[in-house]
């Protein structure tokens, strides 16, 4: 069955995931865990490498990405992402301790009574 | 308190790096039971910052903190027969369990104390017999050749395993003092001496590496730093630092004490989980080869996480050697822009600056521009700013091999005052310093090199 477009609306990845970020060298990575275990086939299906680099577009070069079904998370590693890294950069986020947060301003497609009901939550 | 016949052996961390929260190896050894504490003071370059000190006094090259605190809790240590792993020692371990030793000469504790030394990290003095026996020590990211910075190198260490700490807790130490071993060393060292498993019980190793991973960066994995629910975490104002109440069977149990703030939940354990996290199905330590994809996590009562089920495969050949190597200089000037038309008095005060920078004919590797309250965190993907915001403050960094450059940009900063845009504040602090740009250059190197230079003292005072 295919859903119709007007049944699926876009909504940031905060109302579906949690995150943590942190550094090694000029590389930052990004866990994204979902909020609810059932979650956790949109982010797969969703969040996927193609959509991550467009999103990081001019920030980072290159993206990869592993999953982590028994946590219900996905890990990112953005390359470049840090000016340098560690002690040379001069970036306020030399560490990636807030690419995090970056991610989950991203949006994906989701159905829309699901998105209804996360934002309210 | 820790025995070998089904019970647990509870290690619990009191500093996440070398800087944080001071009462918290207190309160761990005060607030309830635990077997070991367990201390990670040394961040990729703190080695070499340690190096430094070194140079100008050669007794100092460790976390001088440790010192202090031991002062403050050996007597209840002692009294409760409690453990400590540390790699306070930094580039100078001697010098460190020395001071240590003399703590506990000078407190006249009721029994000798008894400090596990663990040496021969440091391959400072070793690198060009090494470079000349045909190791490289090429840098991981860019495969260079460490001969290209032979001249600048400050610190060099191979990051050692748990086998010396094992060691030295069957050789009697109440605290064992080491270099460059690996924070997740200092967790498994205990948890296979208490339960006397095989080093190549591979499984086990994963299972003790999941669990130093996890309580090494402190209350980052307890309440501390969670974004999920982050309203709701109470108390921290004084958080409970984690716990790993290790079982005979390879599981563990993340917790904290009882009456502590912060949370451990399931949500706090993953966030930390995935932490500075790269190929989760190869967590590659000395030890070995640890799975993140096979960890089940499940909610064992208030505060309690069961970890279990984590498989693991052989350690590499290879041993990871930290290098730290003189960079150059860089600078970070900030001044503060106010209401109306903040955003845009900050842009023209960064075109004026960034003019007479080139005016001057200065030279660097990098000019770094951010707007806190704009752009600093998430660069582009913030959005246009607010049309009205009440401030913003500029900041801009710059970056050089020469000190020159870098010195003349601090002295370009303040004159924007009087010189510049309008509206603009927040120059109390001065002259922007200019910093020492030590750089991390990772390698790797044949651990058959070495292993056979480790050495473990047991020293009494």
């Amino acid at each position: 069955m295919t859903v119709a477009k007007s049944a699926v609306r876009p909504l940031q990845l905060r109302y579906l995931a949690h995150a943590r970020s942190g550094d090694k060298g000029n590389t930052a990575n990004v866990g994204l865990i979902a909020l609810e275990p059932e979650l956790y086939p949109i982010l797969v299906r969703e969040v996927t490498v193609s959509r991550v680099a467009r999103h990081f577009k001019g920030m980072v070069n290159g993206v990869d990405r592993f999953e982590l079904p028994n946590l219900h998370a996905l890990n990112f590693l953005l390359h470049e992402a840090l000016d340098g890294g560690g002690t040379i950069s001069l970036k306020t986020d030399a560490q990636g301790k807030v690419y995090s947060t970056a991610l989950l301003r991203m949006e994906i497609p989701v159905p829309a009574a699901l998105a209804r009901r996360l934002v309210r939550a | 308190m820790t025995t070998r016949d089904g019970r647990t052996v509870r290690i619990a961390a009191g500093q996440g790096f070398w800087g944080d929260w001071l009462e918290a190896p207190v309160r761990q050894a005060r607030d309830g039971p635990i077997d070991y504490l367990m201390m990670d003071y040394l961040a990729e370059v703190t080695m070499s910052i340690m190096q430094k000190q070194k140079s100008r006094d050669p007794s100092a090259g460790y976390a001088r903190d440790f010192v202090p605190l031991m002062e403050r809790i050996l007597p209840d240590l002692v009294e409760r027969g409690i453990r400590v792993t540390s790699n306070a020692g930094g580039v100078n371990p001697r010098g460190c369990a020395e001071a240590v030793l003399a703590v506990a000469r000078r407190l006249g504790l009721p029994r000798k104390l008894r400090v596990g030394l663990v040496s021969g990290d440091d391959i400072l003095g070793r690198l060009d017999e090494l470079i000349g026996r045909g190791h490289p020590l090429s840098d991981m990211e860019t495969g260079r050749p460490l001969a290209d910075i032979r001249d600048r190198v400050l610190s060099a260490n191979a990051y050692l395993g748990m086998a010396p700490i094992v060691e030295a807790l069957k050789g009697g130490a109440d605290v064992v003092v080491t270099g460059r071993v690996t924070d997740t060393g200092l967790t498994l060292g205990p948890i296979f001496h208490e339960f006397g498993w095989s080093p190549d019980d591979w499984d086990k190793v994963a299972a003790g590496t999941v669990a130093g991973h996890i309580i090494e960066c402190g209350a980052q994995a307890s309440g501390g730093n969670l974004l999920k629910g982050w309203r709701g975490v109470k108390g921290l104002a004084n958080p409970g630092f984690p716990i790993a109440e290790a079982s005979p069977d390879g599981s563990f149990v993340i917790t904290k004490h009882p009456g502590t703030g912060g949370v451990v939940s399931v949500a706090s354990v993953t966030e930390q989980l995935v932490y500075e996290m790269g190929d989760p199905r190869s967590y590659i330590t000395p030890d070995g080869v640890a799975d993140f994809t096979t960890i089940r996590l499940r909610p064992a009562g208030r505060n309690r996480v069961r970890v279990s089920g984590i498989r693991g495969g052989p350690r590499t050949a290879m041993l990871k050697v930290s290098i730290a190597y003189f960079w150059g200089y860089k600078a970070v000037g900030t001044l503060v822009y106010a209401w109306p038309e903040a955003y845009d008095k900050a842009k023209a005060a960064d075109r004026v600056l960034r003019q007479r920078l080139t005016d001057l004919g200065l030279a660097f590797d990098q000019i770094l521009t951010e707007f806190v309250g704009v752009d600093a965190t998430h660069g582009r993907l913030s959005g246009p700013p607010h049309p009205d915001l009440p401030e913003v403050q500029l900041r801009v960094g710059v970056r050089a091999r020469e000190k020159a450059p870098v010195d003349r940009f601090t002295r370009e900063i303040a004159p924007l005052v009087l010189t510049g845009p309008p509206s603009v504040t927040g120059f109390a602090g001065g002259r922007p310093a200019v910093e020492e740009v030590v750089a991390y250059w990772p390698a790797l190197i044949d651990r058959r090199e070495i292993e056979p230079h480790v050495r473990v003292a047991i020293l009494e005072a």
